[in-house]
């Protein structure tokens, strides 16, 4: 049951639109440090582009994307219109206003800082205002999933929580106690230097409080993927969720373990000592089990769904499977790259492995493969699924989606691969041009030149989805029926107060962040001498 | 889902107990592999492998060029008593001083680094060496380098417009052609290689 069908279009259009610009920047950058541009280009526009397609992308597209999707969960599964729609109108107001106040300053060069700050460096203050804006508008979001859900366990006391929404709100509040972290180091640290009030910033205290954001937000940017593949995908290929006990476990580890484990991206930083390094990490190898529960469920509904169809033998139902169908082979690429990324990520995650690849181009290769791959592949399958129940109209199947998913993992891979691979030769990040005549470098030209090829792949695959979506507005009207999730082999019933709510899983997620930073903060807080001079970005030095 | 009653109830709970118990034998598979990648994680950090700097120590950035040990004349490589060999280093929008260090093979070296201004990065081309200088904090790496060779060092963190040109140099020596070297100079590097 959909009813603000204009307000969760305006998300999703916003936020594409969002990302086909980052995209295009992307792949710029992607030529202009390559051995292809015959030209010197500008470091200093380079650098600009950088924090422009950081920010978008990780802030403000995935962001909007799991706001709209959080919306239309809402009144699916709940099956009554969203509370507080005028207060969603007004987040996404917030969202665009932040984001266009970010924007500014960066495009005409004052805030070049990349998305993760970097004090003592410090830009133009609009440049941090707008994020802050962007962050409150969701956080609106955040509280009316909080209070659409309890509306509905007033009126439905004992019922289960339909798994999507419990997944939804689970990535709700994930999101708004991670950006917590980001949000002291921006608004205690950063803003009072940056507006003139300070003169010094403590680099080391704000890197541990972007950490604490830096990882979790992660987990967010993935919750939409992961609620496709519990909720949308077993019905979308004509089978059934295995489990749907084991996919609120799943959701429920993300929240406890994906936030006290930041320290991680730290571990060849000298603020931190080595033993809270060791337990983060400790707790980073943990939150690969929500993932590995993951896999096996999502695998085991698809084996239903191919036996369903007439699979037999181990692996006949595989061949069984519906393979024309836009879904499962948005969810089997999915899972390709997430396997890749996440064998690259437990080796990002190991204390010891980490020191060969740490900042090469290794890590952007990961991340990319991670979020613009796994993620995002999943993004465009969530708009092709709702689609026609937002517009009332048909959307284009088979041949164009498939192409374009198709690129999309294709170019994902070509991009990625040898990203990592010159990551592994010691490629530093976020440079804006090599010196490809230096001996040690030059075994690194080719690589790079096929990253850029890549690159291009993505982006027709990128304009694609846009034509594709806009095509459906533009398509004959068709009356889709009622959208519907998954149903699980076995419906719960009825469920343990743990698996239904989420008091204990809060408490524990704030409790263990708490344990976990507290030490490094208050032992960069008591220490002396540690705050250093900021360096204004942007202006003559 | 309607409850299901009579004989189907049975096949359903059947069906039911075989589905969580193939689960909960993934689960325990998927706990014992991470289980087995901390201890692994445990066993290296023991036998030093490598390991992070254990300890917090800090140096202002506002006052390092005037004293303490990152004076510009006590940076680059110093042979310790014991024979180990430190290597004092100084990131800075856009270089490293020494822009070139000279080190010897076969011998135990420690790396003290620190930033004068914003955060840099410290890779080794070819080595493990991989470490943040952030002003405020000093950084401390032991390394070992087997072999003679040439290394680039690049600034692998965003500094600033000219991050791309901070490429410094490592040339590792002899032992014994470092230590002759040694003999008659107070710090030695090689920016005049």
């Amino acid at each position: 049951m959909l009813t603000n069908k204009k307000l969760i279009l305006a998300h999703f259009w916003l936020a594409f639109a969002i990302f086909g610009v980052a995209l295009l920047l992307g792949e710029w950058q992607m030529f202009a440090r390559s051995p292809l541009n015959p030209w010197a280009s500008s470091a200093e526009l380079y650098y600009r582009s950088v924090t422009a397609h950081g920010t978008a992308l990780g802030y403000v597209f995935p962001t909007l994307v799991a706001m709209g999707f959080g919306y239309a969960i809402t009144e699916i599964a709940l099956k009554k219109p969203l509370i507080g729609d005028r207060w969603a109108w007004a987040g996404l107001a917030l969202v665009a206003i932040g984001a266009v106040t970010a924007m500014i300053p960066v495009s005409i060069g004052l805030a070049s800082v990349l998305y993760t700050f970097y004090p003592p460096m410090i830009g133009n203050p609009f440049y941090y205002i707008g994020i802050v804006l962007v962050v409150v508008g969701s956080w609106i979001w955040v509280a009316l999933m909080s209070i659409n859900l309890a509306a509905w366990k007033r009126e439905n006391p004992g019922k289960p929580i339909p798994l999507a929404m419990f997944a939804n709100v689970a990535g709700a509040y994930l999101w708004g106690w991670t950006a917590v972290g980001a949000a002291i180091e921006v608004i205690v640290l950063i803003l009072p230097v940056a507006l003139g009030f300070r003169t010094t910033i403590d680099a080391g205290l704000s890197r541990v409080f972007f950490s604490w954001t830096l990882h979790a937000i992660v987990y967010f940017w993935l919750m939409p993927t992961y609620i496709a593949y519990y909720t949308i995908f077993p019905r979308a290929i004509g089978g059934r969720l295995y489990s749907d006990e084991m996919g609120r476990i799943a959701f429920i580890l993300f929240v406890v373990v994906s936030m006290p484990i930041g320290v991680h991206h730290l571990f060849a930083d000298p603020q931190v000592g080595a033993g809270f390094k060791f337990i983060h990490s400790v707790f980073t190898a943990m939150v690969a089990l929500p993932t590995l529960l993951t896999i096996f469920t999502i695998c085991a509904s698809a084996e239903i769904a191919g036996r369903l169809r007439g699979g037999k033998g181990p692996f006949g139902w595989i061949a069984a499977l519906p393979w024309d169908n836009p879904m499962l082979l948005a969810v089997t690429f999915s899972f390709l790259m997430l396997g890749f990324g996440g064998a690259g990520g437990l080796i990002n995650m190991s204390y010891q492995l980490d020191s060969s690849i740490h900042n090469t181009q290794w890590i952007t290769g990961h991340f990319h493969l991670i979020f613009a791959g796994a993620i995002v592949i999943m993004y465009f399958a969530i708009a092709y699924d709702l689609w026609p129940h937002l517009t009332g109209r048909a959307l284009e199947t088979g041949r164009l989606m498939k192409a374009q998913l198709w690129l999309w993992f294709v170019g994902m891979i070509v991009t990625t691969f040898p990203w990592h691979y010159v990551g592994i030769l010691g490629m530093p990040r976020r440079m804006s041009s090599y010196d490809y005549t230096n001996p040690a470098i030059a075994p690194q030209a080719l690589s790079v030149s096929i990253s850029v090829v890549g690159g291009m792949l993505l982006v027709i695959s990128g304009a694609l989805f846009i034509a594709i979506l806009i095509r459906g507005h533009r398509a004959e009207q068709v009356d889709p029926g009622e959208y519907r999730f998954s149903l699980a082999v076995h419906e719960p019933v009825k469920l343990p107060t743990a698996l239904n709510g989420f008091a204990l899983w809060v408490t524990l997620m704030i409790g263990l962040t708490l344990v976990n930073y507290g030490f490094p903060v208050a032992q960069l807080l008591a220490l002396k001498g540690n705050a250093v001079p900021a360096i204004y970005m942007g202006t003559p030095r | 889902m309607t409850s299901p009653t009579g004989p189907e109830a049975s096949g359903h709970d059947q069906g039911k107990a075989i589905a969580v118990r193939t689960e909960q034998r993934w689960a325990i598979v998927s706990a014992s592999i991470i289980v087995l990648l901390v201890a692994m994680a445990i066993f290296a950090g023991i036998h030093r492998a490598t390991m992070p700097q254990t300890w917090v120590e800090v140096a202002d950035p506002q006052t390092l060029h005037i004293s303490g040990e990152f004076v510009e004349s006590n940076l680059g490589s110093a042979v310790e008593a014991n024979g180990s060999v430190t290597v004092r280093v100084l990131g800075q929008q856009f270089s490293f001083t020494p822009q070139c260090m000279l080190l010897p093979a076969e011998t135990p070296v420690t790396f003290r680094a620190t930033s004068a201004d914003a955060v840099h990065g410290f890779l080794i081309a070819r080595s493990n060496i991989n470490s943040m200088l952030v002003p405020g904090y000093i950084s401390v790496l032991p390394a070992r380098f087997d072999k003679p060779g040439d290394h680039v060092m690049p600034c692998h963190e965003f500094c600033g417009t000219g991050h791309e040109g901070m490429w410094a140099r490592i040339k590792v020596i002899e032992k014994a052609a470092f230590f002759k070297l040694a003999a008659d100079q107070r710090r030695l590097s090689c920016v005049d290689q």
